[in-house]
């Protein structure tokens, strides 16, 4: 047993401090405003208050932190995309997650476990050689491996999948992991308010405040805050927000749902994917299979969850391990992703001055939080979005610019 | 069989048929109709499984489907809920979660680490230096989980069953059974489900001594079987609420799935434990798990018992037990005032001392922590939830009953949207706003006692059916309830602890304080940093005292805490049982039988199959041999490949051309009758999305065909576009109808004459040209293609005439040396025909311009489906081209593949190879690669790093190819 535990059973009062306060009426103004207390919100939060002393900082959620789309993804971190704009990006990204457990002084329970997206037909194999020579060019470790490597980091999985879609080899991305997800935003919730960013929970906006195409404050559920500066960073609901000030995106909104089995001793280590079966998986620590799907063929913003997704999902999850048969599913849910037509994020200044958008992403966001953090704290910071991001501006539209992810998608969208 | 008692009325177990099984190496009898747990504890075996974090002995709780510390597993399957999973003859169970056996588990020292292992331990530790994780976290990982799973347990799946209904009634107690019969009684169709073997409810174990109650559950009983509108399913639970009124019914055999016109949720209500330290010791249990032990099992639950309660159920509990020889030493009430003098008597009269106003501070357990020996009993201010230890009394037992309070089994209220409020009358949340076409009943909904059950059965009844626009008139009145049948705070502070709270997850009353103190102090947060509620059992036993403690906490009433989310599942249920059957469809073409036959390697395409190559057993061809001989046929005499797989539109109407114009970048309108265009579709945003050929039939009839990959996507988006802009257009998809193949070669002319009423010579048939005809007697649409080789016909027939035209063909071919080719072969011919391939030599973001195709694209039109874009993209420099390559002749280094990255000097990706192969019949390495725009120009060169880094010269090259066998020794 580590020896910091030691202090928990000798004091007599339990000698933790709060991770955050308990703040309540937000002050009449501050030098930014960052609406949606999730990962993405909270580490833009944390990098304004460290990398640039702009500790003056709302944080307002609606519900309450990592409520959304960070307490609700499958934890998968990885950066084995396709464009090398975005496989720098992430692996930027991949990089900072590997020490922030000790930045963050809180164990996130990051974890490498080696990722395969298994191809099943000869246009996905393309893909993967594909994505591994991208990877590898920009220096991430991927590569194309056969079905016997494979089976080798798994034994347990029916390289034939029962007959239905026989295994012809993999994108092996040695890099990927999984991380607890709340922590994350627990974590960075407690540094940034040790800094003194003001995290309100509970707390909705209901308008943003523009002048002379300017933002001069926001409207809350505990009032007005003045503000030159807001950053909205909250995924299925950016729609709404983004109507507020009347900035046009072209995202769309998909529920995406997941569901959890009972646990089980440990077996699963790596990270599986499968593009073909629609099905990625994971075990956690506490021994329960994470498992996805794709995202829902419709437009609708609600977390309510579907039948037919459960029933999709594991009639491939036995495909691919036969022997699941009779383990069962404890609990099913869903987020609302925010999707791009490029599968990119959307990331910067927008044509209001002062308002910053950190949104489009899909079923990506939870790995890129630190970076996405990082980089849109600077984009407030310095009113310019840092070089790494341009390939993900909101312009990129109009301009027709696009930043093709759609092939790097983790499960066929 | 040391606790089975003499037979009870109404008893679950049938003593005609004993069984005999196993646990834990050792020998146990039962009787079938025994659940693992009730023949266990009838044999006197306390020690039923360990806890998930602590290894802390565990016995009975619930027997309520909940007591996920008592899970078994039998070799094959792992996680068998003892408390409700049938015994059978020769079973051979153990516990999970063990090390050497559940009484002498290794890993029960944990429970003594457990002062060092606080709240969210886990977050506070294992990460400096970061080095030492993977150590810590391979320990962790070994630790964690329940059951090991059986990597050979077969592969078992469940068709899915369907059914509709009127009225899906959920829970068959007496609300439930009440609803059912009143439902059925006016015609409309019922669904009774219930997840208990027997129907009955809480009236097979609580009230079970008294006639009444006996007696009016065989009327509601009979009632039901003698209604043949009711389908009564039992032994299967309602596995979660989705949108319409869809619930699946659970069985052990598979799940049904009811689509319902209204819901009724009688579903009742689960036992909450009372916490306090000790309270899971084995012997402490509900009261209803008492009860049920009682009558369903015929198992005396000890032999010396105190009850400690909050409500009348208790002092039922304390009769029940007395009544089967149990030596009740005490009622512990929790409430001041106790229960009513009557009640009170009753118990007494039976020499049971009432201790009013009381709590259990703690249970004294036995040696090893295996059992209970005695209770710390002590006055309790229901204020502060302080127990007044001066004045503490030893009650020496085996056993202690709990009957505090209850909370709705309320899962599929929440998931259809249920508006749920907190009755400060009773200490329950209840129902609130219902939505439309759901309706609650019974004690879910706040009514307890047992006429005003069957009342509210009646009137959830009519209600549904007054929803289903039957006018009944409805008893509106909302049944009495009795008195509070829950404790606001039965939780007793101890600060030792071990007062737990979630038996699934070992979570004690202090780490909710201590999870508070950190911060995590709305009800969400604390759910998922003390893991309450997201065991197994789902907080079915411990949502409710989080609640509690956490308005304790905030010192805010129960109502502004308010709940967790309820999701699907209400229990956890098999993977096979939701997967089912899965659906695999495959198309097989009208040919797919001869190209087995002939030895077709037959390869998925989307989910067509189709033969890669034929390799005719005892050929000994290899796959390439295969395919360049199938290629050398076409070039040099004749080949035949089946292209049924394409899809194929007729389009009709007086907006036919009109629509086709609007649909694809070409012009159509002035298409003339008999000829064929290519039909490209792009998207908004200008990216090339298939590519096809249209063929005019006639003024207002078109055939279009689509890439086989496209076919659904190209028929959809017609479809759609149709109905956006209101045209007079007919859509018919004879994809599936019509069978296709292509004769291709030199000598393909001759042998498609032979068969054919059509003239197919040069002057009369040039390519691009159509005709309708015969061939080989069949009606037959025939084409002038030139996508594999410069003379082709490409063969539309009927499908079930496919067959024969196919082999009238291959016969008629003979003597100019026919062979079919597969999907191979076509792709090397279209490489060195020049012809790229939509989504194999484009990607989701090419456009017409990136990929040579700027004459198929009419700007000039008014209107089609991505030409905004276009016109955009036109003003701006290309990024990439698409364009045809050679390697060096002769090259024999390492193969690029298709992939492989074009780089430039500076290292820097600036393309990609989409296709290469060998042409035997150019003797010459050929592909197509995205390279910069000024390196797309013939003669241009640009390299190739292979998949081992090794980099390789590629020279652009005008396409067809065949120009390079005239320039051949150059």
């Amino acid at each position: 047993m580590p020896l910091g535990l030691l202090k928990y059973g000798l004091s007599k009062e339990h000698p933790a401090p709060r991770f955050f306060r308990d703040c309540t009426q937000p002050k009449k103004s501050y030098d930014a405003v960052i609406i949606g207390g999730g990962g993405h919100g909270l580490a833009a939060a944390y990098y304004l208050a460290k990398d640039y002393g702009i500790t003056n900082v709302a944080v307002l959620e609606k519900g309450y932190i990592g409520g959304g789309n960070t307490g609700r993804n499958t934890t998968i971190v990885r950066s084995n995309y396709l464009t090398p704009e975005g496989v720098n990006f992430y692996d930027a990204s991949v990089k900072m997650y590997e020490d922030l457990s000790e930045e963050l002084d809180l164990n996130l329970f990051y974890s490498t476990r080696g990722h395969y997206t298994l191809a099943h037909t000869e246009s996905a194999m393309r893909t993967m050689r594909w994505r591994a020579e991208v990877n590898k060019h920009v220096g991430v470790e991927s590569r194309v491996v056969a079905p016997d490597e494979i089976s080798q980091a798994c034994p347990q999985l029916d390289i034939q999948c029962s007959g239905q879609a026989p295994i012809m080899g993999a994108l092996y991305h040695a890099p990927g992991s999984v991380a607890r997800h709340d922590a994350v935003a627990w974590g960075y919730a407690k540094e940034a308010d040790r800094m003194g960013v003001e995290i309100f929970q509970m707390t909705e906006v209901t308008g943003i405040d523009v002048k002379s195409g300017k933002v001069v404050g926001v409207n809350t559920s505990k009032g007005y805050i003045e503000t030159n500066r807001v950053l909205s960073a909250v995924a299925g609901f950016t729609p709404r927000i983004t109507e507020m000030v009347d900035v046009e995106t072209p995202i769309v909104i998909h529920p995406l749902q997941a569901c959890v089995s009972e646990p089980m001793k440990p077996w699963l280590d790596t990270i599986l994917v499968s593009g073909s079966l629609h099905v990625y998986v994971s075990q956690s620590s506490r021994g329960e299979l994470v498992m996805g799907s794709s995202l829902d063929p419709y437009e609708m913003h609600s977390t309510r969850s579907s039948l037919d997704f459960v029933e999709g999902l594991t009639s491939h999850i036995v495909d691919m391990f036969p022997f699941l048969s009779n383990v069962k599913v404890v609990r099913q849910w869903a987020g609302m992703a925010d999707l791009t037509p490029d599968f990119a994020p959307v990331m910067g200044k927008t044509p209001v001055d002062g308002f910053y958008l950190d949104a489009g992403w899909g079923t990506w966001g939870f790995k890129a939080t630190p970076i996405s953090g990082k980089t849109m704290a600077e984009t407030i910071a310095r009113d310019v979005a840092p070089d790494m991001i341009q390939p993900f501006r909101l312009s990129r539209f109009e301009d027709y610019e696009l930043t093709g992810e759609k092939g790097a998608a983790s499960v066929g969208h | 069989m040391t606790s089975r008692i003499a037979k009870k009325r109404g008893e679950w177990i049938n003593r005609d048929k004993p069984l005999t099984f196993e646990y834990e190496g050792q020998q146990v009898q039962g009787y079938e109709g025994d659940t693992i747990s009730s023949a266990l504890w009838a044999n006197g075996i306390r020690v039923l499984g360990r806890s998930f974090k602590y290894h802390r002995a565990r016995g009975l709780l619930s027997f309520a489907n909940h007591d996920v510390n008592a899970l078994m597993t039998d070799g094959e399957d792992t996680n068998i809920r003892a408390d409700v999973w049938p015994v059978s003859n020769g079973m051979q169970l153990a516990a999970v979660n063990t090390e050497g056996g559940v009484l002498k588990d290794k890993n029960k020292y944990i429970d003594h680490l457990s002062p060092f292992l606080p709240v969210g331990f886990y977050y506070k530790t294992f990460y400096k230096p970061k080095r030492l994780f993977p150590f810590w976290e391979d320990k962790i990982r070994k630790a964690a989980g329940l059951g090991k799973v059986n990597f050979n347990y077969p592969r078992i799946i469940k068709p899915k069953r369907y059914a509709h209904c009127d009225v899906l009634i959920i829970g068959a107690g007496a609300a439930g059974l009440s609803a059912a019969i009143n439902a059925a009684a006016e015609g409309f169709n019922v669904i009774l489900v219930d997840e208990n073997r027997q129907a009955g409810g809480s009236l097979s174990y609580d009230h079970a001594g008294e006639q009444a109650a006996a007696d009016t559950l065989n009327t509601l009983l009979e009632a039901v079987e003698a209604e043949k509108n009711i389908r009564l399913i039992t032994d299967a639970y309602a596995g979660g609420y989705y949108g319409d009124h869809l619930v699946p019914i659970v069985e052990k055999s598979g799940i049904t799935k009811v689509r319902a016109q209204t819901v009724i949720v009688a579903a009742g209500v689960f036992e909450q434990p009372p916490v306090f330290r000790y309270n899971d010791l084995p012997g402490v249990m509900l009261g209803s798990a008492t009860q049920r032990l009682v009558h369903r099992y015929a198992v005396k639950p000890f032999d010396k018992g105190v009850v400690v309660t909050a409500n009348d159920h208790g002092y039922r509990t304390a009769l029940d037990l007395a009544s089967v020889g149990t030596e009740v030493v005490a009622v512990i009430d929790m409430r001041a005032d106790g229960a009513s003098q009557e009640l009170t008597q009753k118990v007494k009269d039976k020499g049971i001392a009432v201790h009013k106003g009381s709590c259990i501070y703690e249970a004294v357990p036995t040696k090893g922590k295996l059992g209970v020996k005695e209770v710390v009993v002590c006055p309790y201010n229901e204020t502060t939830a302080e127990a007044d230890t001066s004045r503490s009394v030893r009650l020496v037992c085996d056993g202690v009953a709990m009957s505090a309070g209850w909370a709705p089994a309320g899962a599929l209220l929440y998931q259809a949207g249920t508006k749920m409020r907190y009755d400060n009358d009773l200490e329950q949340f209840v129902p609130g706003e219902l939505p439309e076409g759901v309706f609650a009943a019974g004690k879910v909904n706040g009514v307890f006692d047992l006429k005003a059950r069957l009342q509210d059965g009646r009137r959830a009844a009519g209600e549904a059916m007054n929803y289903l626009g039957k006018a009944v008139s409805v008893d509106t009145v909302k049944p009495v309830s009795m008195a509070r049948p829950s404790h606001p705070y039965p939780i007793v502070n101890h600060p030792k602890g071990k007062n737990f709270v979630d038996f699934d997850e070992d979570i004690q009353v202090k780490d909710f304080i201590n999870a508070a103190k950190e911060g995590f102090d709305n009800i969400e947060l604390m759910k998922r940093f003390t893991t309450v509620g997201m065991g197994p059992s789902q907080g079915k036993h411990s949502n409710m005292n989080a609640i509690r403690i956490l308005a304790r906490i905030r010192q805010l009433p129960v109502e502004k805490i308010g709940t967790t989310t309820a999701r699907p599942f209400f229990h956890p249920t098999p993977i096979g049982h939701l997967g089912g059957r899965g659906f695999h469809p495959h198309r097989y073409t009208a040919m797919h039988q001869w190209h087995v036959d002939n030895g077709g390697e037959m390869m998925d395409a989307g989910i067509w199959l189709r033969p890669a190559f034929y390799a005719p057993q005892g050929s000994g061809l290899t796959a390439s041999e295969a395919v360049q001989q199938e290629t050398l046929a076409v070039r040099n005499a004749v080949g035949m490949i089946d292209g049924s797989t394409l899809g194929k539109i007729e389009v009709f109407g007086p907006d036919a051309a009109a629509f086709l114009e609007r649909f694809y970048t070409g012009k159509f309108v002035d298409q003339k009758v008999g000829g064929s265009r290519i039909a490209m579709l792009l998207d908004e945003a200008g990216v090339m999305v298939d590519d096809g050929v249209a063929v005019r039939m006639a003024d207002e009839q078109f055939y279009v065909s689509t890439n086989s990959s496209n076919a659904a996507t190209v028929y959809r988006e017609m479809q759609r576009n149709v109905q956006l802009w209101g045209m007079q257009v007919t859509l018919v998809n004879l994809t599936g109808a019509m069978a296709a193949m292509t004769v291709a070669g030199p000598e393909s002319r001759s042998v498609v004459a032979t068969l054919t009423d059509i003239d197919v010579s040069a002057e009369a048939m040039p390519d691009g040209a159509f005709r309708s005809g015969q061939v080989a007697g069949v009606d037959a649409r025939v084409m002038r293609v030139s996508f594999v080789a410069d003379l082709a016909f490409e063969i539309h027939v009927p499908y079930k005439a496919g067959l024969h035209v196919w082999k009238s063909l291959i016969e008629a071919g003979q003597s100019a040396g026919i062979r079919p080719f597969g999907t191979d072969a076509q792709r090397l011919l279209r490489l060195e025909m020049g012809h790229h391939l939509v989504s194999h030599d484009t990607d989701g973001l090419t456009n017409p311009f990136e990929a040579h195709s700027d004459s198929l694209v009419k700007m000039d039109k008014p209107f089609f489906i991505g030409k905004r874009s276009l016109q955009i993209l036109a003003k701006k420099p290309l990024g990439k081209k698409l364009t045809t390559f050679v390697l060096e002749p002769g090259f024999n280094g390492e193969l690029p593949q298709e992939c492989n990255l074009v780089i430039d000097a500076g290292n820097n990706i600036t393309g990609r190879v989409t296709s290469i192969s060998f042409s035997r019949h150019l003797n010459r390495h050929i592909g197509f690669a995205f390279v910069p725009p000024e390196q797309s120009s013939a003669g241009s060169g640009f390299q190739i790093r292979t998949d081992s880094g090794a980099m390789v010269a590629a020279t652009a090259c005008e396409a067809p190819f065949f120009h390079l066998l005239e320039s051949k020794g150059e």
